[in-house]
């Protein structure tokens, strides 16, 4: 069987996250890392090929050529390829331009599943397997935390807002997983080095045929008008534990009335 | 401006996130329509008209039963299509997020989610929302129509104005692909236990806890302040925790006096259903966790040494 997981390089949690005023795009001057709901969906590709004991684990990403460092994380866990489709004019892309690349790069894998992760950590959508399962006209399920393939077909228990529904569709079928449907694995030095030598290729949007005005800010349908800061907070402090943590939280209880 | 509004059943009624949006609609001005669509719903669409619908289209069907995306992305594409709307609105759910993108790629249509509010400008439709973990304020726009929006949970009320709507059937044209997928079971939430929305005072707890046995922490120190216990949806779908706890924009939203988090790093979706707690304290070992961009306390530290510690000192005050 063949898996693809669609994967997305962000901003490290510890750089400080802010869209540019000028491009009004995020700023991803920052390292970028592997976004950390992706390794769920990695990791569970990852235990379908241990348990069948065939089959092949694609990444499959849109982004600018410097994702492959972050992205490469996803190789050292052990997955077996990468396709990142890189061009200029796919930058800016929003939810429909993204998803229109992101199937034409997938059709060309032709994979029995498509994974993707919970949410991207720099814009939280949680929405583009949705588009991407419409232009692959398959049947999708999203938000699984327990997952099941078995032959022809996968099962997906996901939460929603009364409860849980237990959903079932053909292979080749579109899932998105959550957060908390495993541990995603640390990679071993060995997965490290070995990482290095595995595909890695860099398309083109005319390499996967897709067309440069559909892509980008070019085949984007939304904008961003303005930006503004929140309005403020008031007070609030934040302290590194020195041993004095609960006597503080204790002290600012009782100076809020909370006791 | 023709605006449809997507209107969601929950057990035979109409949802009131979804009737909210249809009363903000209802302000923008134009022609305003809801479309009502599952099996044995026909009866709902009536009712909508007292929330500001002019029109609501029906598509009652058998194989429209279960809450799936794919096949409303068919209803609502060839909808319109046939009719024309300049926008189709959204209350942000599991199943209207997926229905608002699928539909988007369908129609190759624009859509903006998350909005907090939307707006008619000079013809345009204007959107406002909040990204990055709310640390920055965007407004936005869409290039050409129909523009698709999600709007946050809770963020408009259904205002009940009296008015009464047209029904009209929907044409039911479903793709292969679109009924694919099949809904297996059912496992409704079990609502029964205390209620975490009465509480004065919640902690809550996260998967930093580390294990289910772990949730004994969140508990005595609930219990030394008075308070509930309260939970994320990763240690729910992990089985820790019941659901009926879990906080956030698929399970309750909560405004006490004092929210304590533990082992939680705050993603959005926790925050839209606790944001209105009065005071937020957090304890978290990463410096970096979103969380700390609201606590009116935020503590860097572990949690399995500061909290014995702290229930300690509570007990000790009496
Ligand atoms: C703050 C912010 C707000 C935004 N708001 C909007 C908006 O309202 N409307 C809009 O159309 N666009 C928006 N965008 C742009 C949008 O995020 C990108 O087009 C994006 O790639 C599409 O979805 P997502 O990032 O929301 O992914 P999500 O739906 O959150 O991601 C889910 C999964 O999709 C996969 N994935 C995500 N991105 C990629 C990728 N580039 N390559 C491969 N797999 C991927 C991963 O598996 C990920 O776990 C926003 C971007 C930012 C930074
Ligand atoms: C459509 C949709 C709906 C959702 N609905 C909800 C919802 O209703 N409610 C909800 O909560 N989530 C919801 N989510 C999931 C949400 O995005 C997050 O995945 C979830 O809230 C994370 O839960 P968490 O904070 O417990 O876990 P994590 O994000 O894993 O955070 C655990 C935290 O614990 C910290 N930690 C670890 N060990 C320690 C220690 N020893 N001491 C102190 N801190 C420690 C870590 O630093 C980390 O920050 C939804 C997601 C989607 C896509």
């Amino acid at each position: 069987m063949r898996i693809a997981v669609c994967v997305k390089s962000v901003p490290d949690a510890g750089s400080a996250r802010r869209i540019d005023g000028g491009t009004k795009r995020l700023d991803r001057s920052a390292d970028g890392v592997l976004n950390p709901y992706d390794a769920n969906a990695i990791e569970e590709a990852l235990r379908i090929q241990e348990a069948t004991g065939e089959g092949e684990v694609v990444l499959v990403s849109l982004g600018p050529e410097k994702a492959l460092d972050g992205i490469r994380k996803g190789l050292a866990m052990g997955a077996d390829r990468v396709v990142l489709v890189s061009d200029d004019a796919a930058a800016g892309s929003d939810l429909v331009a993204t998803s229109y690349a992101l199937a034409k790069a997938l059709e060309r894998e032709n994979a029995d599943l498509v994974l993707f992760g919970q949410q991207a950590s720099d814009s939280d959508g949680a929405v583009l397997w949705a588009a991407v399962a419409d232009r692959l006209r398959r049947p999708l399920i999203s938000q699984v935390a327990e997952l099941t393939v078995s032959g022809s077909s996968v099962t997906g228990k996901r939460q929603t807002e009364n409860g849980y529904d237990t959903i079932q569709a053909p292979l080749p079928a579109v899932v998105a997983v959550s957060d908390a449907i495993n541990e995603p694995r640390y990679p071993s030095l060995k997965g490290i080095m070995g990482a290095k030598k595995k595909p890695q290729d860099i398309v083109s949007l005319a390499d996967i045929g897709a067309e440069a005005g559909r892509a980008g800010e070019a085949g984007s349908k939304t904008t961003v008008l303005t930006l503004s800061p929140p309005p403020p907070r008031g007070d609030s402090k934040k302290i590194e534990d020195d041993g004095t943590a609960a006597e503080q939280i204790v002290a600012f209880l009782e100076e809020k009335k909370l006791l | 401006m023709k605006t449809l509004v997507f209107l969601e059943t929950v057990d035979g009624k109409l949802h009131a996130g979804s009737l909210g949006v249809l009363s903000r609609a209802a302000k923008l001005g134009g022609e305003v329509a809801g479309v009502v669509i599952g099996s044995g719903v026909a009866g709902l669409a009536e009712g909508a008209g007292a929330y500001g619908a002019q029109v609501v289209y029906v598509a009652d069907d058998a194989r429209l039963e279960s809450a799936l995306p794919q096949p409303r992305v068919d209803v609502i594409a060839g909808l319109v299509t046939a009719q024309g709307f300049d926008n189709v609105l959204f209350a942000q759910s599991v199943l209207a997020s997926d229905l608002a993108a699928g539909l988007a790629a369908r129609l190759e249509a624009g859509v903006n989610w998350d909005l907090a509010g939307v707006e008619e400008r000079g013809g345009e439709l204007i959107g406002t929302r909040a990204a990055l973990g709310d640390s920055v304020y965007v407004e936005v726009a869409w290039k050409g129509t129909p523009r698709i929006g999600i709007v946050r949970s809770g963020t408009y009320a259904a205002e009940e104005t009296g008015g009464s709507a047209r029904v009209e059937n929907a044409a039911i044209e479903l793709q292969d692909f679109s009924t694919a997928a099949v809904l297996v079971s059912q496992d409704r939430a079990e609502q029964s236990g205390p209620s975490i929305e009465e509480a004065d005072i919640i902690v809550a707890g996260g998967r930093g806890l580390g294990a289910a046995e772990h949730f004994k922490l969140a508990e005595e120190l609930a219990e030394v302040l008075g308070g509930a216990v309260a939970s994320t949806r990763a240690v729910v779908d992990a089985g820790w925790y019941p659901y009926a706890t879990q906080v956030g924009q698929t399970g309750k939203t909560i405004t006490p006096k004092l929210y304590i988090g533990l082992g939680i790093s705050g993603a959005i979706q926790h925050k839209v259903g606790m944001q209105g707690s009065g005071t937020i304290v957090s304890i978290n070992k990463d410096g970096h966790a979103p969380i700390f961009d609201y606590s009116d306390l935020g503590i860097v530290g572990d949690l399995h040494t500061i909290v014995p510690k702290l229930v300690e000192l509570l007990r000790a005050r009496g």
